[in-house]
């Protein structure tokens, strides 16, 4: 495959070559992540915070430094600013990195963001030196409080996390990428290559999945059809696509027919 | 004395330290934080004594997101 050495993107003061940034939960193994996570190509990675009799997963950090894939710690189960807060600080402890995907969600049967307890939280984490990549809603009021308190990358749902219902609201992920002065990453409602090449159309600078490739049949096949799904949304974005038009609009010539 | 060890009451002896409880919860050494009361105790602290009573969590990095 050609190399797109201009598909990098900048995020927190940081280059990244692509456009896919993983989740590791749903994983029925660490030799079908591993694949997986090799064939996505993604140079980001997420992995969350737990109590060390309860982990189960530790060998997720090894494998990603293995990887050369850099750690992203999120503060998935949190359900207000204090709780995120603290497992972002033990998270830059224990990991040595100061950047976190802030998740606060407001209950088990959405896992919708609850966008107060989350805006409370991206300022004082903000404030303490953190890079925040915030998971939001797909609210361009909340994208720009977000952006005004600091945070490095808005990340808003396509739909709610684990439904694979793709993007429901695509208007508001264009409202959110036309006003971003940060990185716009579409999190979480993935469900299949069409909803990642649709995120990169509509302008996100690249998708964040976990479920759709974890989860999928044959998650390392998934992991590479959603590599060449993030391209194929950036190059079309970047190409402009043509108007749409109620009429037929002829590709061949009109004139000199027989 | 009596501690809460990630979620769980543990008896411990008294001035154990937050290195104790570290192996005590058979943790790995490295990729863990320790919260004692609700803030984050830096490696470089963790000879400080646990009180009575304290809260103690001990987290790591597992698969998710």
């Amino acid at each position: 495959m050609a190399e797109h050495a201009d598909d990098s993107w900048r995020l927190g003061g940081r280059t990244f070559g692509s456009r896919l940034v993983m989740g590791t939960g749903g994983a029925t193994s660490l030799e079908v992540l591993e694949r997986a996570l090799v064939a996505s190509g993604t140079d980001l990675t997420t992995v969350a915070m737990r109590r060390v009799d309860a982990a189960g997963g530790g060998g997720v950090l090894a494998l990603l430094g293995r990887l050369g894939i850099e750690v992203l710690p999120n503060t998935a189960g949190c359900r207000s600013a204090a709780e995120a807060v603290l497992t972002a600080r033990l998270a830059r402890e224990a990991l040595g990195t100061p950047w976190v995907k802030l998740e606060v969600v407001a209950d088990d049967r959405t896992l919708l963001p609850d966008v107060v307890e989350l805006l409370d939280a991206a300022e004082q984490l903000v404030d303490d030196g953190f890079v925040v990549l915030a998971y939001t809603n797909d609210d361009p009021v909340t994208a720009r409080r977000l952006e005004d308190v600091g945070c490095a990358a808005v990340m808003p749902l396509g739909s709610p996390i684990g439904t694979g219902l793709g993007i429901s609201n695509p208007h508001h992920i264009e409202m959110i990428v036309a006003a971003a002065g940060v990185p716009v990453v579409l999190d979480a409602g993935i469900g299949t290559a069409s909803d990642a090449v649709l995120a990169m159309e509509l302008g996100c600078d690249a998708v964040l999945l976990a479920t759709a490739v974890t989860r999928a049949e044959d998650p390392e096949r998934m992991a590479r059809g959603m590599s060449l799904a993030v391209r194929a949304g950036l190059d079309a974005r970047r190409a402009g696509r043509i108007p749409r038009r109620l009429w037929a609009h002829a590709s061949s010539p009109a004139r000199e027919l027989p | 004395m009596n501690v809460q060890l990630n979620g769980v009451e543990r008896a411990v002896p008294d001035r154990s330290t937050v290195a104790d409880l570290v192996r005590l919860a058979s943790a790995p050494t490295t990729g863990i934080a320790v919260a004692l009361d609700g803030e984050v105790v830096p490696r470089a602290a963790w000879g400080t004594v646990v009180p009575a009573g304290a809260t103690v969590e001990i987290l790591t990095a597992v698969q998710g997101g």
